[in-house]
């Protein structure tokens, strides 16, 4: 109970004493993590989407595997994007690992799945309302997948914000890939992992609250500024 | 089009879901002008039978041709459905949707929305969620997003069933002036008092097949065959 509590006051000491490592920490925490976001939604909201609205041969088996890629262990991902981007591998010559790019790109394997498998539910629901009219006005595919996103996006924030949620608290794989680099590539997340390895169970806490904190803060702005509340209805 | 010339011509249309009869075969031409009333109970195959004609509802066997080209035909035809499809943005983008997807320009879009939502009456509705508004209202915006296409085959499936008669009355107000504008309309009703008050020409669909298909007067006057009868005497035909 004495290391929570003394979690919660090392947190705000943090806070209040504008700690210029925990400021560092937490600003590359959110520029992986939205960045991840960003590249995971460009690709996951339109082809979750375009899975909703499209027949095609192996259609189920693409969803089921879908679904199952959802439960990606992010340990396992930073080992194949460790391999890739390793001198040895096919883009060690890109010198992308240990870097905060080589981050993003994990977590943006880790979460697309993620976020696809939740537009192509809330694609889906909406589709089987939109199909007789968007079928009648004899829309093109692209049409139907713009029309779909931008009349769904209050169910797609859901999806993109679990997706952050994924991200901002995963661990394993950028720890691979990111190798917890000093001023380089540390995160909330894994410089968590390091002070709890050391035994610092107040300063481990105290940035635990501030990543929660962040998640939180995230989340509410977002909805604020999308108004998903004010709109009921939709 | 011109009136009189055929619009469109099926021949032993049949459509068949899982096995099962739903339509057909139908064989019937329409002219390319007035109003056809495609009458028949619940069940008849109405919705099937516009859907058809529309291109959304695939045919098993048989063929529809129309006399124009298959390219534009479903470029120049609208539809309106019975429970009527709302996008879940507010009234001015549901009447300007339609146009935006044809690339129109936003000066003229605006000009076509203010005069659509001013003729169907929700002109102080216009930013307001198109799924908060009534049956009624719903259902006249939906026609007019289908009329805003100016489009040259109108169809409609049941488009009052459920509203009350001033809804009614206004909906059908639209429609005439959209008939003597130029608009073909083919819609499905089982509403013998709004057949009378709108045909040109009646199609009587039961069990999927056409009964009866011809002048308004001599089908509602004078049906000949037994269930055509029965159905405009409001007995109940199965």
């Amino acid at each position: 109970m004495n290391e929570i509590w003394a979690g919660i006051v090392e947190a705000f000491r943090l806070i209040i004493t504008l700690d210029r490592d925990l400021f560092e920490i937490t600003l590359r925490s959110l520029q992986v993590s939205m960045s991840a976001l960003v590249i995971a939604c460009i690709f996951a909201l339109p082809f979750g989407t375009w899975l909703a609205i499209r027949r095609f041969r192996f259609r189920r088996l693409t969803i089921a595997t879908l679904n199952a890629l959802m439960g990606l262990p992010p340990v396992v991902v930073g080992l194949i994007v460790y391999l890739l981007l390793s001198r040895s591998g096919p883009f060690g010559v890109l010198g992308l690992l240990f870097t905060p790019t080589a981050m993003i790109i994990a977590q943006v394997i880790i979460i697309t799945p993620l976020i696809a498998s939740l537009t192509h539910q809330a694609m889906r629901e909406l589709w089987a309302e939109y199909h007789d009219l968007l079928i009648s006005l004899n829309t093109t595919s692209r049409q139907r997948i713009l029309t779909l996103i931008w009349d769904g996006r209050r169910a797609l924030l859901t999806g993109a914000l679990a997706g952050f949620g994924r991200a901002i608290g995963e661990v394993g794989a950028i720890m691979i890939v990111g190798g917890n680099i000093d001023h380089a590539t540390r995160v909330l997340t894994t410089a968590i992992a390091l002070e709890t390895g050391k035994g610092d169970f107040a300063l481990a806490l105290g940035l635990g609250f501030v990543l929660i904190a962040l998640a939180l803060l995230v989340n509410f702005a977002i909805h604020t500024l999308s108004r998903t509340e004010q709109e009921g209805t939709w | 089009m011109v009136a009189g010339i055929n619009l469109v011509a099926l021949r032993a249309v049949c459509v068949k879901r899982r096995s099962k009869l739903i339509l057909g075969p139908v064989s019937l031409d329409l002219k390319g002008s007035g109003l056809t009333i495609v009458l028949g109970p619940n069940g008849a195959g109405k919705t099937t039978f516009l859907k058809v004609l529309h291109g959304i509802e695939r045919i098993s066997s048989g063929s529809v041709q129309w006399s124009m080209a298959e390219r534009s035909v479903r470029r120049t035809q609208s539809y309106v459905f019975q429970r009527p499809v709302m996008l879940r943005r507010t009234v001015r983008q549901n009447l300007a949707y339609p146009m935006k997807l044809l690339g129109q320009q936003a000066s003229k879009i605006d000009e076509h929305v203010i005069y659509w939502a001013n003729q169907i009456g929700l002109t102080e509705m216009l930013n307001s969620p198109a799924t908060r508004l009534s049956g009624g209202e719903k259902q006249k915006l939906a026609l007019g997003r289908a009329l805003i296409r100016k489009p040259k085959i109108l169809f409609l499936d049941e488009p009052c069933a459920n509203l009350d008669g001033r809804s009614t009355r206004e909906i059908e107000t639209l429609l005439l002036s959209a008939n003597s504008s130029g608009t073909r309309i083919i819609m499905a009703t089982h509403d013998l008092g709004q057949s009378r008050r709108l045909a040109t020409d009646v199609v009587f669909l039961l069990n999927g097949q056409v009964h009866e298909q011809g002048p308004a007067e001599d089908i509602l006057c004078s049906p000949q065959t037994s269930e055509a009868k029965a159905f405009l005497k409001g007995e109940i035909v199965e």
